[in-house]
């Protein structure tokens, strides 16, 4: 007997002669199959997929950019003072401190209905606020990178005639990445699950799906069952990517 | 060939040099001797500024390092630095070590580089070392092939900063020997150490450093058996 049958005949009873498992089985076919609508969450999970690759460019971009300007600046010779890096700077200041210090929620808010209140992208206009966001933790987390590096390392090669470039892209670079590794997949991780926040500002994502879908059927159980079982592995997926890259990383290690 | 005059150094509103008259002559072997925080890392690192002098002028072979326009990453090629905890990178394997800056910085060819590093590396003793991480090594063995990535840009001159002061006892004596091939060769060398019978065997001269200045100076029999100044008078007595 197939399932669309199965359901048929189950759904012709009366709904106090079914046993549990029969009547969770009604729940779950009206979640996934009826009405086609299991397209629906692959739909938003490609919505998902599609922000979170954006925001990831957006935020690993602004990241690089504002490590950089505040590394350069932390790292500029006593008693030199470049003015234009100095103001750079301070932007680079306040935009981590804002962003650090709002919740995420009230961010995508402020972008969807006062910034951008006009447009109807709102995929786009979530994918910005994410990155936006992300970047300000992606850049903390490289600059820690730096600055963790033992400055002998930089001194070494810039001993050897290597200028400032060379150096931090041989030696700097290659082991800063290395160490903050763990941090920058965490921080994708955490902007994969936060992508579910812009059903907020109206973004059709996998969340916006689900609640569609509870609110055809009047029953959000298996929606909201479903949608996490869709992130959970994504994130398990990533994490097992992830832990392959940190031990081929790992080689110079070895003892 | 290197020319120091009147050189001086702060951190903040501490004096580390407090005015340093030297000249190095080619081959030369000089060793600094002194007690710690007497300036004598702060004085090596200001010669090929990866500290940068507060005063005074440095001139390496006729040029004025000091001066802002001059190429300081050139000037680097030909001094070759040692440092107390080696400084390898740990995320290469040796040979990567040893031809990463005659690659990029000399313009050598892949094959070139390391035929050279693997023909100095033979000579420390550690050719089958080539593919090898630095956290295999043991420090020993890692401060000499510290030794040879310098070398391995022909360098005119090495500086060395306690070069065995990280060392356990018993791998001290392997990278003296090195140290001491180098100096029998011809090299010109600034040593900075603990290691008094190094001083006495190997240095042309000795640089008695303390509070920023240099004390007294002179042939290591001279400055070892009648020290004349009381500063370098007690501090011998400490140690040997």
């Amino acid at each position: 007997m197939n399932v669309a049958a199965l359901y048929e005949s189950l759904s012709a009873l009366n709904k106090a002669d079914l046993t549990l498992w029969q009547n969770m089985f009604l729940r779950f076919y009206r979640a996934w199959f009826e009405a086609d609508r299991w397209k629906t969450y692959f739909e938003g999970l490609g919505t998902t997929l599609e922000v979170t690759v954006l925001a990831l460019a957006f935020g690993v971009v602004l990241g690089v950019l504002v490590a950089i300007v505040r590394t350069a600046h932390d790292q500029q010779r006593p008693g030199t003072k470049n003015f234009l890096l100095g103001f750079v700077n301070l932007i680079c200041k306040i935009y981590v401190t804002i962003i650090r210090g709002t919740p995420m929620m009230v961010q995508l808010l402020i972008w969807g209905f006062v910034i951008f209140a006009t447009s109807r992208n709102f995929t786009l206009v979530g994918a910005l606020g994410l990155g936006i966001n992300s970047g300000a933790y992606v850049a903390e987390i490289i600059r820690g990178g730096l600055m963790s590096l033992d400055p002998g390392q930089a001194e070494a090669g810039r001993s050897l005639g290597l200028n400032y470039i060379q150096t931090m892209r041989f030696v700097v670079i290659p082991q800063a990445f290395k160490a903050i590794l763990p941090s920058l997949g965490n921080e994708f991780i955490v902007l994969l699950k936060d992508t579910s926040l812009i059903s907020v500002i109206a973004g059709k994502e996998v969340v916006y799906a689900a609640r569609a879908i509870g609110a055809r059927t009047y029953d959000y159980m298996f929606p909201l069952i479903i949608t996490a079982i869709m992130y959970l592995v994504m994130v398990m997926l990533f994490s097992y990517l992830q832990s392959i890259l940190e031990r081929r990383l790992r080689a110079s290690d070895r003892r | 060939m290197i020319d120091v005059k009147n050189l001086t150094k702060s951190f903040g509103d501490h004096q580390v040099l407090k005015g340093i008259d030297e000249h190095i002559y080619p081959k030369e072997k000089v060793v600094v001797i002194g007690p710690s925080g007497g300036g004598k890392s702060t004085f090596l690192r200001c010669l090929n500024l990866l500290e940068i002098p507060s005063g005074g002028t440095i001139t390496f072979q006729g040029v004025d390092i000091t001066d802002p326009k001059s190429d300081i990453n050139l000037h680097r090629q030909k001094m070759g630095m040692v440092f107390q905890h080696f400084n390898l990178f740990p995320h290469m394997t040796i040979m990567n070590n040893l031809t990463l800056a005659p690659v990029q910085v000399l313009k050598k060819s892949r094959k070139e580089a390391e035929e050279k590093a693997l023909a100095l590396l033979d000579r420390v003793g550690l050719a089958d070392r080539a593919d090898s991480y630095p956290a295999q090594l043991s420090g020993g063995q890692k401060q000499r092939v510290a030794i040879v990535r310098a070398l391995c840009m022909e360098p005119e001159v090495m500086l060395f900063d306690e070069p065995t002061s990280a060392l356990d006892p018993e791998m001290v004596g392997e990278v003296l020997d090195v140290m001491k091939d180098l100096a029998k060769e011809g090299m010109t060398m600034v040593v900075v150490t603990h290691e008094m019978g190094f001083a006495r065997e190997v240095g042309d001269r000795v640089l008695f450093m303390a509070e920023g200045k240099i004390l007294e100076e002179g042939p290591p029999k001279e400055l070892f058996d009648h020290p004349q100044h009381p500063r370098l008078q007690d501090f011998l007595s400490k140690v040997i």
